[in-house]
């Protein structure tokens, strides 16, 4: 199998990645038309039916940096929902498989909610904790047959067609995998797919984007949870029988070592991993009772090794080896003629747009910032200074709302916003940069800053996997282009973010909150790391920004270039105001001079 | 339901809630030392009371040469890792060595004793010994070189140990379960109570070992030391704290604490070499409820996990389990909204 992973639109430049996934779909088709023995099309519909929820797991744990041992549960779910209805009530198999997907995404959305507020190690526990009762809960209840399960369960029929059949139901379950695959690889490439691979670094830079860092994560624990459940729907007609033990805890783990080994954050790697995990425990339950000379699920002990050792030699899996060697283009451009996206009403130039009045935070004892108060209007650049430790950043972070004020109202074009929540800030107009870049290092620059329109577009998980979001997406990347030129970084759009230098890092990310359309920008050290050079371009960056009546607040120890361009300085010290004043008024005062270099004695 | 039933439920939760509380407090010391979830904790539990229960009918127990193998392996890991930082083939020997000797010298012992039909006091303290030599065997072989990984990551490995682990105890025990004779085997009533002789003795030895451990984190410098390891890596590490040592001897601590567990829980129910997964586990809900982070907390949790099963099993014996394992989504649930939005600082 060669084919292609994560693609983007413009995949067609590259060979192997466009002719891989078509001769993926040729060599599946022509598969079942061989003379291959019967036993082969069965191995292949299990590989089938396992790949569906490892394919949720490559979404939850590869991409999104959380995991559950409940993929097996929910095959669980599945497979007994159709089980039961079908057998007992007589219900369509086809009218179930909705009900078994109904009752999943609601079993999974109460434990994503209960679980997934707190830290990320939460939700595989409660997972393992619920994995456990629903499968000592299947063996126990009468209805659903205790540890003996429910058997007679009818093959699939379409309008006659008898699809329990081995190779019709092949056709159906691979069907599913590749429907499955392919509308992840889009999800990924998309609005809600960036948002996604913003949750394994942490929330705030996703938050201050704008993106609801719980209800992504929520999202994608109940679409993994429901890849699974149609998994087990195939199970319970292929099998023809249902019982407790293929859904158990032990195969939940299996699903994540199928994961990590095909390569947890590939695509194609949940199939890879779940075709060589199926086929070594064929292998394995054969040969190792036969060495050892009793029988037993001895191969655990293989599996067990297996994956500490990939984790330790091979985190990216057995795929990342053949993703590695397939060149990757760059996307396509074919947004030049893309509407702009809608901007914001822009405040008055010289309206107050930010009116910081004795805000206060203590941490324990101490007062890290001690009732600071100053305002911010529109086309003008106000710079925060002082030396380290004055309590800078902490500012920045009360106003975005990173950090919650302890004392003290931050009002935002009049409004007040102390206690909203960074998104929510967000949302009202507030953008910023971060004082150790946040971002993405294995997207592209473009789309990196791509995400910093996020709250300016709307287009969800379903549309992108059903790709009716272009039209939003091309409007997207036209902005994240016209502000990465803007920035002076037009000729990195394609580059990963992660091989940029530190100060590239640094323009992505204002670019980012540029793409906002932010009424106020917040930039935390934006020229630490910069060149002379890239420091002029910056500076006059400030001013253009300025001139179309934007209200910036910096925090910069590059005094060349905060008394350059700022209208007003705000200087602080140990968490307290020590002055405020033009440029030139601070640098007269021996207050200020005191702070920076100390006293003589 | 009657006084002496309610009594008797009671006592039978508490003795088992307090061995499900050693376990959660093994849990929350190794997550808070080195943010490994340790889900094979209970797997130490099997090996101890099996290998007691091997040693009783005579013969070496199968964890004796488990013990030397996994031993050579952290031996030669060691051996390479000394060679490859160019440390010289002395020193790099040296570190080997010091990582099997111990090892070789427990399982050298244990094989001569096996035969010997020894007092069972003397071979539950070499049953001890030869778990409790397994803990930092597996910090060295599974986790040491991945000590900066994610939480995630430590998560996934621990599931791998978890796997290998069972699979091992099935190859070195075989299937069949046992049940160990009693330590003490009298029985005592107070009024409608009926104590036994094995209850008065897990609850001893569970206050003994909380007393130690509080004695080890207050009044030792080991113990201080592990306290700052898991307030903060880093800065420990900088005043000369090793985060491998405190690893390994979080581990041998999670490993006593397993075995003692295993002698304690042989008697009173019949053990098979899978059994420790749901022991281990149960103790994970205590240390779930404690937020994996108090150990007061994993007390009162496993205390609350025995006496809710044992009621369980009363009015529901089938599914005792079911409810022992859902009460965490509550317990999660109230931990959540107590918790309020993340703020990362």
């Amino acid at each position: 199998m060669v084919t292609t992973s994560l693609p983007s639109p413009a995949a067609g430049r590259s060979l192997p990645r466009r002719f891989g996934a078509l001769a993926l779909v040729a060599v599946l088709i022509a598969l079942p038309l061989l003379p291959l023995p019967d036993f082969w099309i069965i191995q292949l519909n299990y590989i089938g039916i396992y790949a569906l929820p490892v394919l949720g797991l490559v979404l939850l744990t590869g991409v999104g940096g959380l995991t559950s041992f409940g993929q097996a549960a929910f095959v669980g779910i599945g497979a007994y929902t159709t089980a039961y209805l079908t057998v007992n009530l007589g219900l369509s198999p086809w009218l179930t498989l909705f009900i078994g997907l109904g009752l999943t995404a609601l079993s999974a959305l109460v434990i994503g909610a209960i679980t997934l507020r707190m830290s990320g190690h939460y939700l595989p526990l409660a997972t393992i904790a619920w994995a456990l009762s629903l499968y000592y809960l299947m063996g126990n209840l009468d209805a659903l047959g205790k540890y003996d399960g429910i058997l007679g369960v009818k093959g699939l029929q379409w309008f006659g067609l008898e699809i329990g059949q081995l190779r019709v139901f092949y056709a159906l379950v691979w069907a599913l995998v590749l429907l499955a695959a392919f509308a992840l690889i889009r999800l990924l490439d998309s609005r809600t797919g960036r948002a996604i691979r913003t949750l394994a670094g942490g929330t705030q830079m996703a938050e201050a984007m704008g993106v609801n860092t719980l209800r992504h994560k929520i999202g994608i624990f109940v679409l993994a949870a429901l890849f699974a459940s149609i998994s087990g729907w195939l199970f319970a007609h292929f099998q023809r029988t249902v019982n407790p033990s293929p859904f158990g805890l032990r195969m939940g783990i299996e699903y994540l070592f199928m994961a990590v080994l095909g390569g947890v954050a590939q695509v194609w790697g949940a199939i890879a991993g779940a075709g060589i995990v199926k086929l070594l425990e064929d292998q394995l339950q054969v040969l190792l009772p036969k060495l050892i000379g009793t029988s037993g699920s001895y191969e655990v002990i293989v599996f067990g090794i297996l994956l500490v050792l990939v984790l330790k030699y091979l985190p990216d899996g057995l795929w990342d080896f053949v993703d590695r060697r397939l060149p990757r283009p760059p996307r396509a451009v074919d947004w030049q003629n893309a509407e702009p996206l809608p901007a914001r009403e822009r405040p008055a130039p010289g309206s107050v747009v930010l009116q910081v009045e004795a805000i206060r935070k203590t941490f324990g004892g101490l007062v890290a910032v001690n009732d600071i108060s100053f305002t911010a209007r529109a086309g003008e650049i106000v710079g925060l200074i002082g030396p380290n430790g004055a309590g800078k950043s902490t500012t920045f972070n009360l106003i975005t709302g990173v950090l919650s004020l302890t004392s003290g109202t931050v009002r935002f074009r009049g409004e007040s916003v102390g206690g909203l929540g960074a998104r929510r800030i967000a949302q009202r107009g507030v953008s910023r940069t971060f004082q150790h870049v946040k971002m993405i290092p294995d997207m592209t620059v473009l789309e990196n800053v791509a995400l910093g329109a996020h709250l300016r577009s709307h287009r969800g998980a379903l549309a992108a996997m059903l790709r009716t979001d272009r039209v939003e997406e091309r409007r997207l990347f036209k902005e994240a282009q016209r502000q990465l030129e803007r920035v002076g970084m037009g000729e990195h759009l394609h580059q990963l973010a992660g091989n940029l230098a530190m100060g590239q890092q640094r323009l992505l990310e204002i670019a980012r909150a540029l793409c906002a359309d932010p009424a106020l920008l917040l930039l935390d050290e934006p020229a630490a790391g910069l060149r002379h050079k890239e420091k002029q371009a910056l500076a006059a960056v400030l001013r253009q920004l300025r001139g179309e009546g934007m209200g910036i607040l910096l925090v910069e120890h590059d005094m060349g270039l905060v008394m350059d361009v700022c209208d007003r300085l705000v200087v602080m010290e140990f968490g307290t105001h020590l002055m405020e004043g033009t440029p030139a008024e601070v640098q007269q005062s021996p207050k200020v001079r005191a702070a920076y270099l100390g006293t003589e004695h | 339901m009657d006084f002496s039933i309610a009594s008797i439920l009671l006592l039978d939760g508490l003795t088992n809630g307090a061995i499900y509380a050693l376990l959660g407090m093994a849990i929350v010391l190794v997550f808070t030392v080195t943010r490994i979830i340790f889900i094979p904790q209970g797997e130490f539990v099997a090996y101890g009371a099996l290998t007691l229960a091997i040693f009783q009918t005579g013969q070496v127990p199968g964890t004796v040469w488990l013990l030397l193998i996994v031993a050579a392996v952290a031996a030669l890991m060691d051996l390479a890792a000394g060679l490859r930082e160019g440390r010289g083939a002395g020193t790099a020997l040296k570190a080997g060595l010091r990582t099997f000797a111990a090892p070789a010298v427990i399982a050298a012992v244990s094989a001569w004793a096996a035969p010997h039909g020894l007092p069972l006091p003397v071979q539950a303290l070499l049953t001890i010994c030869i778990v409790t030599a397994f803990g930092p065997l597996v910090y060295r072989v599974a986790y040491q070189s991945l000590a900066g990984a994610s939480t995630l990551v430590l998560l996934i490995v621990s599931v791998g140990v978890h796997l290998a682990m069972t699979g091992l105890g099935l190859l070195f025990f075989g299937a069949e379960g046992f049940r160990n004779p009693p330590f003490w085997d009298v029985r005592f009533s107070a009024g409608p109570v009926n104590f036994s002789g094995q209850a008065i003795i897990i609850f001893a030895a569970s206050a003994a070992l909380i007393v130690l451990l509080w004695l080890f984190f207050e009044r030792s410098l080991y113990g201080k030391a592990l306290r700052a390891t898991a307030v903060n890596r880093l800065g420990a590490r900088l005043m000369g704290i090793s985060s491998q040592s405190a690893g390994r001897l979080t581990f041998a601590m999670a490993g006593l604490i397993g075995a003692l567990s295993g002698l304690l829980i042989g008697p009173t129910t019949t053990v098979f070499y899978d059994s420790g997964f749901l022991i281990g586990l149960k103790g994970f809900v205590a240390g779930v409820i404690a937020g994996l982070s108090s150990y007061p907390g994993a007390l009162i949790g496993a205390l609350a996990v025995g006496v809710i099963e044992a009621f369980g099993s009363f009015w529901a014996s089938s599914f005792k389990e079911v409810i022992v394992f859902t009460i965490v989504l509550p317990v999660l649930l109230w931990r959540s909204l107590r918790a309020g939005p993340d703020e990362e600082h």
